[in-house]
Order: C-alpha cells, then structure tokens, then sequence
C-alpha cells in the first residue's frame, strides 16, 4: 500500500534529545515543486527537523517518507556553513566537483564532463568569479553559493537547507531568496529552507511549516499565518500584523514586560523596517 | 653527476648495502608520511598521527624482545593504537583529543615498561635509542619486503578513499549526506597513518615519525594549491630531506672523526629548515595583495 506522500512525508514524528521532548507529532508533506519556509524561533528544532529528515536523527515515533525511498540520493543539503581553515588548499571548483562524486571510491579521473557539469553548477550560482578560490577564504555570502552549488550538481528532488540566510546582508538575502526560486523552478525541485525570519521568503514561499512548542502548524503561508491558528500553536493570543508587505506575528505578552516570550520568539519584537 | 657527487661526498656511500637499504626504505617511508600526512594535517588530526608515532614505540621495543621484524612491531602497535582511538572517540573534536591523550598515555606507559625490559634483558642501551630515535644504517634487510608490503597498500589505500577521506574532511556532515561512512573512513584513515608512522619508525624511529609525517606535509599545504598536488610535494619534500639526510649523515663520520651525526637529526633537521623557508609570510602577502578586501578571512577553527 503507498500512500499519497508528495516528494516529502514527515509523519507524526516526534524526537526527544536527551529525555527532552524537541518535537512533538509533527506532521506534514510537500509536494513536487513547493518551497517552504520552515520558520521558528532559536532553539524551536528547526534543525532537529532537517537533521530527521537527513536521517540523521531517529524519530523516538513517527516516520520520514521520501519519495523513492533513497533518501540521500534525493537530498540536497546546505548547511548553515562549514568551518575551514583557509590554508587548506581546497577550491570552491573542488567544494563543487565533490557534490558530484565525493562519495566515490578511487582517484578522481579529469574529464571533461565533469569539468563541464562543475563550470555549469558554478555559473548558475553565481560563483564563476570565485571558482579558483580557497573554500576558507570565501565570505559568508560567497560560501553560501559554494555550498548552494555543491548540493545542486546531482540534481536532487529535494533540497534542504538551514538557515541560508542567516549573516547575509539585505541585498544577499533577497539574491539568495531569488537565487533559491529560480534554480527551484529550473530543477524542478522541492525546497525546505529554516529561518528564523519568515519575511524575506514571503515573496518566494509558497508554504510553510511553522514551528512553535516542538508542534508545528503547516499549509499555505496565507493559511498558517493567521491569528487563530498561531494562536492555537503558541498556546496564546498571537495577533498577525500584515504592514508594507511585511508580516509581524506579535505576541499579546509583548510590550508589557513578558520577556520570556520575547526571547522565545524574537518575532513579537515588533520591528519597523 | 656521478662525479659531482663523488667530490661533495665520501666515495662509497652509494654501494654499501646499509646505506642502499637507508635509500630504498628511508625513501619509501617519506612518500607514504608525505601523502598520508597531507590528509592527516587537512582532517586536523596531527595530534593523532604524532600519538600514533609515539605509542608505535611500544610495538618496536617488543619486537627488539622478541627477535622480531621491528617493523611488524610498529605496524601492530600502531593498529591497536588507532583501534582503540577510533573506538573511545566521539564525535566532538575535544572529546577525540582526549581519547587521542589516553591511548597515548598507556601506550608510552607500556613502551617505557618494554624499553626497560630490553635493555635489562639484553644488557644493551641501544634498543631505546633505536627504537626511538632510528637508526637508519643497521636496518636489517628482511625488512624491505615487508616495508614494501606496507608502503604499497597505505598509497593504494589512499588512492581508493581519496574523494570521501576529502570530503568528510571538508565537513562530516556534507559526506554524510553523499552517503559516505564517516566514522569508518575516519578509522581507515588512522589505520594508514599507523601504516606510515610504522615505516618512518624504522628509519627515523618512533618519536621522530611525527616529523616526517607532518613537516613536509606543512610545508606543502603552504605552497600548493590543491591536495593531489600538496601529497606530491609533500613526498618529494620528504624524500629530498631524508636522502639529503642520509648523505650528510654518511658524510659526517669524516668530519667528526668516526662518529658521525645520527641520520635521524639530519633528516628532521632538513624538514624543519623546509618549513622554516615556507613558513616565512611571503606567500600570505601575495595572497592579500590579489584581493585586496578579502584579508579578514575565516576564523581557523574546526568545529
Ligand atoms: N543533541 C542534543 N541533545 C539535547 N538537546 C538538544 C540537542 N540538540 C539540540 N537540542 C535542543 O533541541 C532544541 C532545538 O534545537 P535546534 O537546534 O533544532 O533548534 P533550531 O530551531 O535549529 O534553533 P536555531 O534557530 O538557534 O538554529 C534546543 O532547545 C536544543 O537545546
Ligand atoms: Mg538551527
């Protein structure tokens, strides 16, 4: 019997780390083509549900469907950054070409093929103009492509990616936002992408799975981000604000001292751009 | 050439057979240190490789015992020694360090207990000396086979894990997702290290091997601009300075009157020169130079 599951299934999955219950029968599935943000505050499991997902992570119940059943070789997966030393003499090109075939046994052979796949994957990332550069030598934004590529090269169905835009200034986070929905579209991939910021994805994002409480509310952005159902997830009256474009989720402690709240959820912070 | 070499050297260096078994093992080992130590300083596992070295002492010492072949002492050591760092290691990188810090602890522990018997039971003072330091000319050749035996399969070993022994060591959780064992390649990985710290411990002996295995390999990464052609100049770094070292070495018994300076001193003497010369900023100048703006990089550590 298989059941009806998109490209990803994540199945009443609960994950407890060290006694600790993380998450809490999540429960949701994507389908081909959708991108979604994956939103929560700092310590919600936005990365202890990427790492399930990876298999990585046991779920204590509950199961990860991925289409085809080979997980890893439908995952793409960037994480938030790797800690180089740049006098390692490894090129983002080298970064790239191991995306392809790192996982093979023997002396990589200098094919032309290959170099034409790395030359493609690093034009259409926008790292052409550091290709022959040392991985630790890259910048945050720069590194980001890097790895963007690097898990691109195989063409996943599946792309997952933690915190791309995290450090990244304003104009990176919409290059790399737009970056991420092209490539989508032109790979026909599904994408999964965890900020802790939901507003720079509103114009790329077409669902979401917000995290709250170890639960998670999921759906259509414009369906999960509304008073009530926030408010069922957080467990207290949340109110959501749409103002020049942007959504602000506030919290109704907010603003009269509940700092707990404010540090659990930086978004009650109200902020004006 | 030939007489070049004749006036700078003693006649007769190139047809005793000590110093042709010197050239053909002492060669061998700096190729293996030198491609096993360029991925050894890449993981970041420089501290392993030297405990490797060190504890490989205690095999050496039993095999001076036993009337063993010194090298399979080494080699076996080096093997248990990697085993159990592989096994009590975890994942966090101080937690390594400390399963690293233990084995090296017991295995010196044991290597003083065995140094003490061979030089009580044997009434002689050299097995400490030789199995610590080397000493290259009394090599016996029933070693070359099994030298070769070793050497051949670290390099082939290298050859065959090459892409994921990069890749986990670019980061553990990008070859994971490639489907690559980490924790095995991990163990794999000091099980050449034990191979080539093993032959470096015949030539320049046990506490030595370090050098052998991390200088060239430093002073490689500094200049080169891939792996692949890090792992060549490391091995030709290293043969140079241990075939350099031999011929000072067999020189040195004329300047000093019959005694000679240990092979050992002049090999890792010539590496540290090496590394002196590489270490020097010029190439980090040059490197800042060409782009500008791009100085502040990357904190160094590893996570
Ligand atoms: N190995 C572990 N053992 C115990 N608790 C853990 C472990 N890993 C994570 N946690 C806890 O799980 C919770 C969720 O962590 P996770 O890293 O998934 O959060 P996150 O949403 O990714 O946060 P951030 O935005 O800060 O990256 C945190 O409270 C964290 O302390
Ligand atoms: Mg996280």
């Amino acid at each position: 019997m298989r059941e009806e599951s998109g490209v990803l299934a994540v199945q009443r999955v609960s994950v407890s780390l060290s006694g600790r219950r993380i998450l809490d029968e999540v429960d949701f599935a994507l389908h081909g083509g959708a991108f979604c943000g994956l939103i929560g505050a700092n310590g919600s499991g936005k990365t202890t549900l990427l790492r399930t997902i990876l298999g990585f992570v046991t779920p204590t119940s509950g199961r990860v469907v991925i289409d085809g059943g080979r997980r890893l070789a439908q995952i793409g997966y960037v994480p938030q950054k790797i800690v180089l030393d740049p006098a390692i003499p490894m090129r983002t090109r080298d970064l790239v070409g191991l995306g392809l075939d790192g996982h093979r046994l023997g002396l990589p052979l200098a094919a032309r093929a290959r170099r034409r796949l790395v030359d493609a994957m690093l034009e259409a990332v926008g790292a052409t103009s550091f290709a022959e550069q040392r991985v630790g030598e890259l910048s945050g934004g720069e590194q980001q492509r890097a790895l963007i590529a690097h898990a691109l090269i195989r063409r996943p169905r599946l792309l997952l990616l933690d915190e791309p835009l995290a450090n990244l200034d304003i104009r990176s986070i919409a290059a790399t936002v737009s970056l991420l929905r092209r490539l989508a579209l032109e790979y026909r991939m599904t994408v999964l992408l965890s900020t802790h910021d939901m507003n720079p994805l509103l114009p790329a994002m077409d669902c979401i799975v917000y995290l709250a409480n170890g639960r998670a509310a999921t759906g259509r952005t414009e369906d999960v981000v509304r008073g009530e159902v926030l408010s069922r997830l957080f467990g207290e009256h949340v109110d959501v604000i749409r103002v020049h474009g942007r959504i602000l989720v506030i919290a109704a402690g907010a603003g009269n001292g509940a700092s707990t709240d404010i540090e659990r959820n930086p978004e009650h912070v109200v902020q004006v751009p | 050439m030939s007489s070049l070499l004749s006036a700078l050297f003693e006649p007769g260096w190139n047809s005793s057979e000590p110093v042709l078994t010197a050239v053909v093992i002492g060669g061998g080992a700096a190729v293996v240190s030198g491609v096993v130590g360029v991925l050894t300083v890449m993981r970041g596992q420089s501290f392993a490789g030297h405990a490797l070295a060190d504890v490989s002492s205690a095999g050496g010492a039993a095999a001076f015992l036993l009337g063993l072949n010194p090298l399979l002492g080494f080699l076996l050591m080096g093997i248990i020694a990697a085993a159990g760092m592989e096994s009590f290691s975890a994942h966090r990188i101080r937690e390594r360090d400390l399963a690293t810090g233990g084995v090296l602890g017991a295995g010196l522990g044991l290597s003083a207990l065995l140094l003490y018997l061979d030089v009580t039971s044997k009434s002689t003072t050299g097995a400490a000396i030789t199995v610590m330091f080397g000493s290259m000319f009394a090599m016996p050749p029933s070693v070359v086979p099994l030298a070769l035996a070793v050497g051949t399969s670290a390099i082939l070993a290298i050859a065959l894990l090459y892409r994921p022994l990069l890749l986990s060591s670019l980061d553990p959780a990008l070859a994971r997702v490639r489907g690559v064992p980490v924790r095995l390649i991990g163990l794999c990985h000091l099980l050449v290290v034990a191979f080539a710290v093993a032959l470096s411990a015949v030539t320049v002996g046990a506490i030595l091997s370090t050098a052998l295995l991390i200088g060239p390999a430093a002073v490689a990464l500094r200049i080169a601009g891939r792996p692949g052609g890090a792992m060549l100049l490391a091995a030709s770094i290293g043969v140079a300075a241990t075939w350099g070292g031999i011929l000072i070495a067999y020189d040195s018994y004329d300047w000093t009157g019959g005694h000679g300076w240990p092979v050992s001193f002049c090999i890792v003497t010539i590496i540290f020169l090496a590394y002196l010369a590489a270490g020097c900023p010029a190439r980090d100048k040059v490197r800042a130079a060409a782009r500008p703006g791009k100085g502040s990089v990357q904190a160094a550590g590893r996570g």
